[in-house]
């Protein structure tokens, strides 16, 4: 049920009292813990759609903090909201993939038959209807969360059908399908979204035995499950590489009783959704690898960080989890050995991709803003609630798990020297077969095109927006961490793509996402953005290109995290690759007066209000 | 101190350090400054304006947080290192509403001084975003004028460790984040005049304004109108 904000007048004041016993009541249910802010909050928002500022005043004495402490997180998360939402909120997939898959017609369905416009909430409580960045469905776009339910592959028409039946009072769930109730779990993700699972490769999405590897581990001393993780050369697959053998070394080393073992399940790179099928046709490989890793480096406690758009998975992942309680693989005295004690938990996330970054992972966690943390110290020294930590990608567990059961020679003889392994690949974008790969490092780009059958890519984004956008010439170059290393994002585009639209986009991808501790990247994305809407008005010159470069370098060299440190690579990898693109519209000053200037459009306003045209700059004025 | 001590240097100036020092906390005690606004005697530090931004080794890092090591090899006064926090400082300018001639803080603003030391005398080439930011003029004696904010925390971290009250707080992300405070106004909340948090030299602009005493000190006789920001610890180089 949803309870609309209070009017202010007498006859809400029962209702008033009855809010507020609601939210201490998920206050209590939390147990008034303030680590649990995002938590607390989500469930406020789950409930009465907005977090009001009375339920701010509630939630801030019940968990001691100040009132403005919860509004900094409340205003933080894009899916928390200081205002009214709709009972049902149905947010768009806006990236550049969905608005090359017909985003404009979905929207305008919607529109029309919800009767309200994009980014309000309708007059009776009952809609809101809003964009929000990549959800994860690139190979199945255009997509939409309609509040924790996705829909994936719209049409104008699909919308239409869609819409209409929210307004007849379907739930969100039905629309997966008539029976939801009675599916299991995995039923109930897998009739929603397509696992699209196009190569299986010999170590993740091919046959894998259940718990194999952790029955291995058990056996073992923390100290040879490190030695064989570090053997195999497995790095870190949720962007940055790092050696993950060493990773847990330097946990494992550190002298605290409490250590903690962090699965990043964010996903939060456009473009990127490979986690997004290993938590669903892999989740118990992917707590297997959790596990092993708990024992490796000695944690009792374990997370799975999920970003908020994925909350359709959470009852699956839950599920694993209870039934892995029930195995005897989870929880106390882990395949028997006494001792061997290690449970998780699910954090859901609620809308930020800087929540990604592993600094402001663990902050979130800890029920605050979003944002890194200083380094040093690192998560392994002092992470969540300053205890060592180990923040690892789900990709990069289910390795670990499958490492332990073949050995790290089996491992690090697959793929390339320095890039050992097979990767997942999502592939999205002009080809006619998006989904997941998951194939040996090493391939070229070319070879990953003829298999996807995107034979017509003019550009490809490796890496999502933080990675390289490479042309042509460049398709011989290799997917391995020394060339062109990638979290797994590959975006196609066609020749018919306008290179200075996908940039903007990703530019106003990075400004919503900033997380704004920082000057460069808080202030200096906005500026980046600006300068390439001037590029595409025309109104560029050549000063315009140096002007990108160095404002690029600035933000690069000064940003506090990852984040900034990347947000510039769209323009300074298609300044770098496609420099035609930015040449071709930049004017050249003539007249020696500053191109950007445009006369016309300066006295435009001026020629309504004077209801007549210039004497001077209409020529023809008079004749 | 010696036994535990050790010496990095800073534009091929020898300085001494204890363990635990940032770059920043051993530069000043050695009379070298750093640029810095975020950053303020006596709170814990932030590292969000990035304007200490020094190359530590060949790695660019804030200064107020990094902490030294023995042989490193920091360089802060270069060309490279000044151009990039004029840039900073511009940003900062660009973000907000800045009009020094009408400013209460004209003289004493340390974003102001800070122009003035990285030589900003050229016109400046980015877009003004000019935001929309109420004054709250609410409390009896004190006055807030965000249009001014360089989002330093300061003055959040003023109040939540030096008294005790948690009167500001940041909202909002990305380039809506803001400082806003703990009530609907500056007067529902509990801050006084003789906070630390109000006091003048914890904001380093004029977003905190006390009611009755400005321009006491007439303009010219302010605390940078007589020299570089930062010549107070350069003047402790022997
Ligand atoms: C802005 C930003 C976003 C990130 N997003 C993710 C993410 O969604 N998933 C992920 O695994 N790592 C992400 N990372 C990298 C993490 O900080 C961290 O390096 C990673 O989780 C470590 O795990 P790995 O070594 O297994 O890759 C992100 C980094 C940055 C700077
Ligand atoms: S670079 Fe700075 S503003 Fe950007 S996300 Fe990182 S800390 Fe936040
Ligand atoms: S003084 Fe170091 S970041 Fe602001």
């Amino acid at each position: 049920m949803v309870e609309a904000h209070s009017t202010g007048n007498g006859v809400a004041a029962p209702k008033d009292a009855r809010n507020s016993r609601a939210i201490t009541g998920i206050c209590d249910r939390f147990g008034n813990d303030p680590h649990r802010m995002l938590d607390i909050l989500r469930a406020v928002q789950d409930r009465f759609r907005w977090i009001s500022p009375t339920a701010m005043e509630t939630i801030a004495e019940a968990t001691g903090l100040t009132r403005i402490a919860v509004e900094g997180v409340a205003s933080f998360y894009s899916f928390l909201s200081l205002e009214p939402k709709g009972a049902i909120t149905i947010r768009l997939c806006d990236d550049i993939v969905d608005r090359f898959a017909g985003l404009d017609d979905v929207v305008k369905s919607f529109e029309d038959e919800l009767g309200i416009k994009l980014g309000t909430t309708s007059v009776d409580g009952r809609f809101s209807l809003e964009y929000t960045p990549c959800i994860g469905m690139c190979d199945q776009a255009p997509a939409a969360m309609i509040n924790d339910i996705v829909v994936t592959r719209l049409t104008k028409e699909k919308a239409r059908s869609i819409a209409r039946a929210l307004q007849s009072e379907a739930r969100p769930q039905d629309l997966i399908s008539p029976q939801f109730d009675a599916l299991s779990p995995y039923e109930r993700v897998t009739m929603a979204v397509d696992s699209n699972i196009k190569h299986a490769g010999e170590v993740l999405l091919g046959p894998v035995p259940r718990d194999a590897g952790l029955e291995k581990a058990s056996v073992l001393q923390p100290e040879q499950i490190v030695a064989e993780v570090e053997a195999s050369g497995l790095r870190g697959c949720g962007g940055a590489g790092f050696t993950t053998g060493a990773k847990w070394r330097l946990a494992a080393a550190e002298a605290d009783t409490d250590r903690f073992v962090f699965c990043n399940a964010d996903e939060g790179e456009p473009g990127t959704f490979k986690d997004r099928v290993l938590l669903t046709e892999r989740a118990d490989l992917l707590i297997e690898g959790m596990t092993i890793a708990a024992r490796a480096v000695g944690a009792s406690e374990g997370l799975i960080y999920l970003r908020g758009e994925y909350v359709y998975l959470q009852e699956h992942l839950e599920s694993v989890l209870t039934e892995r309680r029930t195995r005897g693989v989870l929880g106390t005295d882990i395949m028997g050995k006494a001792g061997f004690d290690f449970d998780i938990r699910v954090q859901m996330g609620a809308g930020a991709y800087i929540c990604g970054e592993e600094g402001a992972l663990i902050s979130s966690c800890e029920g605050l803003p979003g944002e890194p943390k200083t380094r040093p110290p690192y998560p392994v020294n002092r992470g969540y609630l300053g205890h060592p930590t180990v923040v690892n990608n789900v990709e990069t567990f289910c390795h670990a798990a499958r490492i332990l059961d073949r050995g790290d020679e089996w491992f690090h003889a697959i793929g390339t020297k320095g890039s050992h392994g097979t990767k997942l690949f999502s592939v999205s974008g002009d080809c006619l077969n998006p989904g997941v790969y998951e194939l040996p490092y090493g391939l070229s780009v070319a070879e990953l095109l003829r298999m996807v059958s995107g034979e017509d890519a003019a550009a490809v984004l490796v890496g999502g927006p933080s990675g390289t956008m490479i042309s042509r010439d460049s398709f011989q170059r290799k997917l391995t961490f020394d060339d062109l290393a990638t979290g797994g994002a590959i975006i196609v585009f066609s020749g018919k793509r306008n290179i200075l639209e996908i940039v903007e986009y990703y530019m106003s991808f990075f400004v919503h996402e900033s997380c704004g501790y920082c000057t460069p990247c808080r202030v200096g994305n906005v500026f980046l953005q600006k300068a390439i809407q001037k590029f595409r008005k025309g109104n560029a010159d050549s000063s315009d290109i140096d002007y990108l470069r160095d404002l690029s370098a600035t933000i690069i060299e000064t940003s506090r995290c990852g984040l900034g440190v990347t947000s510039p690579n769209p323009i300074l990898s298609t300044l770098e690759n496609f420099p035609l693109v930015y040449s071709a519209v930049s004017k050249k000053s003539e007249d020696g007066m500053k191109a950007t200037f445009d006369i016309q459009s300066a006295i435009e306003e001026a020629r309504g209000i004077a209801k007549r045209r210039s004497y001077i700059f209409d020529r023809d004025y008079g004749k | 101190m010696s036994d535990t001590g050790f010496t990095f240097t800073i534009d091929g100036l020898p300085v001494q350090a204890k363990p635990g020092q940032t770059i920043m906390e051993a530069a000043d005690d050695a009379g070298v400054y750093i640029p810095r606004l975020c950053d303020h005697e006596g709170l814990r530090h932030q590292g969000g304006c990035r304007v200490c931004t020094v190359k530590a080794s060949g790695r660019s890092v804030a200064a107020c947080t990094q902490p030294a090591t023995p042989d490193l090899v920091v360089e802060n006064e270069s060309e490279h290192i000044n151009s990039m926090r004029r840039d900073l400082v511009e940003m900062l300018f660009h973000e907000g509403n800045h009009l020094c001639p009408i400013c209460e803080a004209s003289g004493n603003c340390e974003l102001q001084a800070m122009a003035y030391r990285l030589d900003m005398t050229q016109p400046t080439k980015f877009p003004y975003l000019e935001p929309c930011r109420a004054l709250d003029a609410s409390h009896p004696d004190i006055a807030l004028d965000t249009n001014r904010c360089i989002s330093c925390g300061r003055c959040i971290r003023a109040s939540q460790d030096v008294d005790g009250k948690g009167i500001f707080g940041y909202v909002g992300r990305g380039i809506h984040r803001r400082v806003a405070v703990n009530g609907v106004d500056l007067a529902h909340t509990d801050a006084a005049v003789t906070d630390d948090a109000i006091s003048a030299d914890v904001c380093p602009v004029g977003c905190i304004i006390r009611k009755r005493v400005g321009f006491s000190k007439p303009i010219g006789s302010r605390e940078f109108d007589d020299g570089l920001i930062g010549q107070k610890i350069e003047s402790k180089r022997k």
